[in-house]
């Protein structure tokens, strides 16, 4: 086989974070970043979401959300710096800072899911 | 409504435009059957013999006279002149490839990519013809009709702005005739063809802007084609990944 | 240019246009999939946020009620709402290109385009809404 490349498996978690987050993300938005701060419906009570955060399945799905949109918005605004700024000699620094980046809030995303009380 | 109307075509003579090409105007008749190959062959017959470009059917289905049209890639075979009234309409050769001269494009680099890709029946051992025909079912041929309506008018090219930023890039239709052969039932091919796709300025430097899919002719659908194979080779990946020995 | 053509009649001198930096703005389909692109910001934007979101709930009741405040200053608000139109056009860009990407048999007949498409709009109101449901004290 010819030697192996990354970009499969790049690929793969990039088409799983833009499902997961196409699905999922634009709700929370709605709610957490326009509908409760705008006073159109009222924010869950702490107890109610620490209730919800806390359970394993949250924490668990939580990282995986984090995780693979983190990885498909690296990957896409990778390729946007190629074609859009066409900066494709610039690729190692732009895989790093952008995939490192993505391990890096991955962590902090665990770190942080872990903390819940 | 008006039975003439301006052409405004690119020139290019190497001899004389060294900066680049310039713009003559001509103007032609307009009946509503004519096509902007017609005004061009108008053009070359009656006003100016010295225009240079390419075609040959003049039916669609040869794929020789993709140019650029108000900034559309277009089979000028297939434009009529009239929907463009009153006019001017531009003419310019096809994007994203080097230009010979006036309307005439360099497109050995999508010959050479499409011989890279293996665009022929690959078996291991052919069935000799004592055993008679291969057989397809109606729904076997499905699998891989539409890719194989391709008539590499290259205007798929024309229109990928990746192919333009990096003429690296293999480009939609030889992956579409590369899916046209893998998912041909006769064919054994496909492992040899992953090799040369699967590389980064194969598949993956597509990023889906779906731009050849819209200017096709032929309705061929080459970024459906690589889309599917994105999938088709991840999984292939991690199958030799995973599974070194059973993978092909 | 000086000293002749430096080409021959067999080569002749091609001319190869440079792409523009702003060859994106020359088609509306350009500008429309750049923008598609340029959501990825905003998704890892949103990631952070709800991080901080998380972070904050995790320190206790006044630490949320701070975050809550903070939400709805006007750049934070700004920020989130341009954020909402980003992912909503990502969301339906990508269920709209599903079915190009995804060819689903059923037996021999091939599911249409729109099903595809349907059942992954379906997906993301039931999704939506279960997380509303949950999230809004169900």
């Amino acid at each position: 086989m010819a030697k192996q490349s990354i970009e499969p498996m790049l690929w793969m978690l990039f088409s799983a974070g833009g499902v997961l987050s196409a699905l999922v993300l634009p709700i929370l938005v709605f709610l957490f970043g326009v509908a409760f701060p705008l006073g159109w419906l009222s924010p869950p009570g702490h107890e109610h979401l620490l209730t919800l955060l806390r359970h394993p399945i949250a924490r668990v799905a939580g990282l995986f959300l984090c995780m693979l949109s983190l990885v498909h918005g690296a990957h896409r605004f990778r390729y946007t710096l190629y074609d859009g700024l066409q900066i494709k000699h610039l690729n190692e620094v732009i895989n790093v800072v952008g995939y490192g980046g993505a391990i890096a809030g991955s962590v902090l995303a665990a770190y942080v899911l872990w903390q819940i009380p | 409504m008006a039975d003439r109307i301006t052409l405004q075509v690119a020139r290019y003579r190497p001899e004389e435009n060294a900066e680049g090409p310039t713009f003559q105007e001509y103007e032609v008749p307009c009946p509503k059957d004519w096509v902007v190959l017609d005004g061009l062959n108008y053009v070359k017959d009656q006003l100016d013999g010295t225009l240079s470009y390419r075609w040959s059917c003049r039916m669609g289905i040869c794929g020789s006279c993709g140019m650029t049209v108000n900034g559309e890639p277009k089979l000028t075979c297939a434009t009529f002149l009239a929907d463009y009234a009153p006019g001017p309409v531009r003419v310019e050769p096809l994007r994203n490839f080097p230009v010979v001269r006036d309307l005439v494009s360099e497109i050995g680099d999508f010959m050479r990519k499409l011989a890279t890709v293996k665009p022929w029946i690959i078996r291991d051992t052919d069935k000799p013809l004592s055993e008679g025909e291969y057989r397809q079912t109606p729904a076997q041929l499905e699998n891989y009709k539409q890719f194989s309506m391709c008539i590499n008018c290259m205007l798929c090219y024309a229109a990928c702005p990746v192919y333009g930023l990096d003429p690296k890039f293999i480009g939609p239709a030889a992956i579409a005739l590369a899916q046209r052969y893998n998912l041909d039932s006769r064919d054994e091919g496909a492992g040899e063809r992953l090799e040369i796709l699967s590389q980064h300025e194969g598949i993956w430097g597509c990023t889906f802007v779906g731009e050849c899919t819209k200017v096709c002719p032929k309705n061929v659908d080459p970024a459906g084609a690589i889309q599917r194979y994105k999938l088709h080779a991840a999984v292939e990946t991690m199958k030799t990944f995973f599974m070194p020995r059973g993978a092909r | 240019m000086s000293g002749g053509p430096a080409y021959s009649e067999y080569h002749p001198r091609w001319f190869r246009p440079r792409v523009s930096t702003y060859w994106w703005l020359s088609r509306r389909s350009y500008l429309a999939f750049i923008l598609r692109e340029l959501s990825s910001i905003f998704v890892v934007w949103f990631v952070v946020y709800m991080l901080l979101l998380v972070r904050a709930v995790s320190q206790g009741d006044a630490s949320y009620r701070q975050f809550l405040d903070w939400s709805a200053r006007a750049p934070v608000l700004v920020l989130n709402v341009v954020t909402l139109f980003f992912l909503v056009y990502h969301s339906i860009t990508w269920f709209n290109l599903a079915p190009q990407a995804m060819v689903v048999h059923v037996g021999p007949r091939r599911v249409p385009a729109l099903v595809i498409a349907g059942s992954n709009y379906l997906a993301w109101v039931l999704t939506s809404a279960i997380l509303a449901w949950l999230l809004l004290g169900g």
